[in-house]
């Protein structure tokens, strides 16, 4: 299929003008497979985030979609399988080892490489996490393929070939990258970057397992110990259907409570931009944006937040966008869908209180009635 | 202890254009910086070099202009500089780069005494991937402790060292060996001024500059746009919303009016959304 009776590449004038002349040997890597991360028994949302990218690559190219499942033997792994599966999946792959409990980089790089040599992917897809992160650099230089990081789009060429589109420069340009002549083809794809698709019900298909070639001995880091996130301090932004933030307009640290307040009364997450993060008032894990968290939610109300190209590439997800800002020439407004042009400061009170008499229990039997 | 942090040059995100017909990013006139991840990295460095004693190598791979930034590291108070230049590595997507580095780094041990610790920062503005980090590690075989949060102890004669590493939902306690390659997080600590004594120092300071010959490297079919599996094919700009934002009027009208008619104008585009805010909020 790929490139059989193509023209010889042109003569370098510059890589980019260059066709993907695929050596021998990697003619025979087919497939889409997608890394479930699995943490302490809880499948990571991207994971099923990129079944459904995936779902899509893997129809272009007519082939299947396979779930990757690295993880502790035990009921938590065979989780993980069901729910790939409930994401469409067409197979799954396991290895599962006590060793691949807690995460560190040797063991799960290994498993994962072991996996690719033996059944040969033509795309890896990888959150980027954490974790994504640090396997997915391990494993792309053990094998020595290319990896494109953060992408925001992904596609298929006529050709075969995975376009990967991502952010660069701090989010001001996209540009679209291909692996040449080395497979698999890997991407990383920030959680909430793409939409989570529909569960399937469908039955459990293909199963393949392989067993992990490694024991402690060979392993030099160990574990002493992990401490949870207090479910308080969690900032669960990413995946909240109703978000607050507040940005430099709202002029001091003793205003971020205007902006709390408005989230209480919704039942909604709360974060911030970058300079509140950078000044110390909010914490790192509540900054929205390139550099921050990306989020999707139903309603988004930005407070006193200009919309600079990096806060937006963070929030274009959002059904609603809602803009409070004193200058009606703020960027944000290029791409928010309501717009007030007011002060912050006094506007959010006002607003608090109009929420909680519209959504009162008392207002709230109206609505039934 | 010896430790080497790598740091790139970057452009100053913010001020970025592409070209309309060529499609290229235009770069003349742009500031550059050092990649603000690679400060933390570098702050980290010295903070264990003050603590500890030994030597920081900074150590970048760039044009020849990219000597400025490994001068401003200089001022921060790193003992060395290293500058990896050469028109081989021109066009290096991180594989080549992290080949490139991970030879001057094995060069720069034989040289100067091996490394404990090689730092990288988290990702970079321009390229961004996160990935030269962990490629260092591999082919050096060092031991890969990324996204840090804390280095919490190092006992340098059992090679051994003890970090606190992110992950999604805590905190990993980990202990491994070194020499190990470290990615920080941002924030990790407070970055410090430069001293005017180190100023000084970093005017007059010779960088010492290889090519990849003098770097060792022999395989050059590894480096440069001929080592790099990945290819930039298109960058463009993002494309604006056709339609600008509905305004809300706010001319002679209360506080309290102007609330009402905003979660009205939210209700009729998310019709749904009354319902479950209703259910679970307030
Ligand atoms: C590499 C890089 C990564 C970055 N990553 C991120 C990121 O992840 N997230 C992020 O947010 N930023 C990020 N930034 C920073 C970004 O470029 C902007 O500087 C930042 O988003 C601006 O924050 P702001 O809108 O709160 O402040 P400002 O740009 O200062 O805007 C304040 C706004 O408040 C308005 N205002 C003033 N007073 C009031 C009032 N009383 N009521 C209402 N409005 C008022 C003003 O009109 C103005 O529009 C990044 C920058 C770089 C270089
Ligand atoms: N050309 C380079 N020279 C020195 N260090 C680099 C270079 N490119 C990347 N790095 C290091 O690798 C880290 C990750 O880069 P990246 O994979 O491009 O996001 C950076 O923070 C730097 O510490």
């Amino acid at each position: 299929m790929l490139n059989a009776n193509r023209e010889p590449p042109p003569p370098a004038a510059g890589r980019a003008g260059m066709k993907k002349d695929l050596p021998e040997h990697f003619k025979d890597y087919h497939h889409v497979w997608v890394f479930i991360e699995l943490e302490r028994g809880q499948v990571h949302p991207v994971s099923f985030e990129l079944l459904g990218e995936g779902r899509k690559l893997a129809d272009k190219l007519g082939v299947q979609l396979a779930g990757v499942v690295l993880g502790p033997p035990g009921e938590a792994s065979w989780h993980a399988v069901a729910e790939a599966f409930a994401y469409d999946a067409d197979l799954v792959y396991i290895v599962e080892a006590p060793l691949l409990g807690d995460y560190r980089n040797e063991p799960f790089t290994k498993a994962m490489t072991d996996l690719v040599n033996t059944y040969k992917p033509e795309i890896l897809l990888l959150g980027a996490t954490m974790r994504g992160r640090d396997l997915a650099g391990s494993v792309a230089t053990t094998l020595l393929t290319g990896l494109t990081a953060d992408c925001t789009e992904l596609d298929v060429d006529p050709d075969g070939s995975l376009a990967a589109t991502r952010p660069t420069f701090g989010g001001s340009l996209l540009c679209t990258i291909y692996t040449l002549n080395c497979r698999p083809q890997m991407a990383t794809v920030r959680p909430r970057v793409m939409a989570l698709p529909q569960r399937v019900e469908k039955p459990v298909g293909r199963i393949v397992e392989l067993k992990l070639s490694m024991v402690e001995d060979e392993i030099v880091t160990k574990v002493l110990g992990f401490l949870p996130d207090a479910q308080s301090a969690k900032a669960n932004l990413a995946y909240a259907d109703v978000v607050i933030a507040g940005g430099l307009g709202l002029g001091g640290a003793e205003n971020l409570q205007l902006v709390t307040k408005l989230a209480r009364a919704l039942g909604a997450e709360y974060g911030c931009s970058r300079p509140l993060v950078q000044k110390g008032w909010m914490p790192a894990e509540r900054q929205i944006g390139q550099t921050g968290k990306t989020i999707r939610p139903k309603l988004y109300i930005a407070a006193g937040i200009s919309g600079a190209i990096q806060h937006r590439v963070g929030v274009e997800g959002a059904d609603l966008i809602v803009a409070i800002n004193t200058n009606p020439n703020a960027p944000i407004f290029d791409f928010a869908h309501v717009g007030i042009a007011t002060d912050a400061i006094r506007f959010l009170p006002a607003l608090t209180e109009a929420f909680t008499r519209r959504l009162s229990p008392h207002s709230r039997d109206k609505l039934a009635s | 202890m010896h430790i080497v942090v790598c740091i790139k040059q970057v452009p100053d995100s913010a001020q970025i254009r592409v070209h309309p017909v060529t499609n290229t990013i235009m770069r003349q006139g742009v500031p550059t910086i050092i990649n603000p991840y690679d400060l933390f990295a570098l702050e980290e460095a010295l903070r264990l070099r003050d603590a500890d004693g030994g030597e920081v190598t900074v150590l970048t791979m760039g044009p020849p202009m990219a000597e400025d930034a490994l001068r401003k590291a200089l001022t921060y108070g790193a003992d060395r500089a290293v500058l990896l230049t050469d028109r081989y590595f021109a066009g290096s997507d991180t594989l080549a780069t992290s080949f490139a580095l991970s030879q001057a780094i094995a060069k720069i041990g034989e040289t100067f005494g091996p490394p404990d610790i090689v730092f990288t920062g988290k990702q970079t503005i321009d390229g961004d991937t996160a990935q030269v980090g962990p490629g260092i590690a591999k082919r050096l075989e060092l031991m890969q402790l990324t996204y840090i949060a804390k280095i919490a102890s190092i006992d340098l004669d059992a090679h051994e060292i003890t970090v606190e590493r992110r992950s999604e939902s805590g905190t990993q306690m980990l202990k491994s060996k070194l020499p190990c390659l470290i990615t920080v997080l941002e924030g990790i600590n407070e970055i410090r001024r430069g001293s005017l004594q180190d100023a000084l120092r970093a005017a007059r300071s010779e960088i010492v500059t290889w090519s990849a010959a003098d770097a060792g490297i022999d395989d050059l079919t590894k480096c440069g746009l001929r080592g790099s599996p990945t290819v930039v094919k298109r960058v463009f700009a993002p494309t604006g919303r056709a339609e600008k934002s509905v305004q809300i009027d706010t001319a002679d009208k209360a506080l309290r009016d102007l609330a009402d008619e905003l979660i009205a104008a939210i209700f009729t585009r998310q019709p749904a959304l009354e319902h479950e805010l209703a259910c679970d909020g307030a």
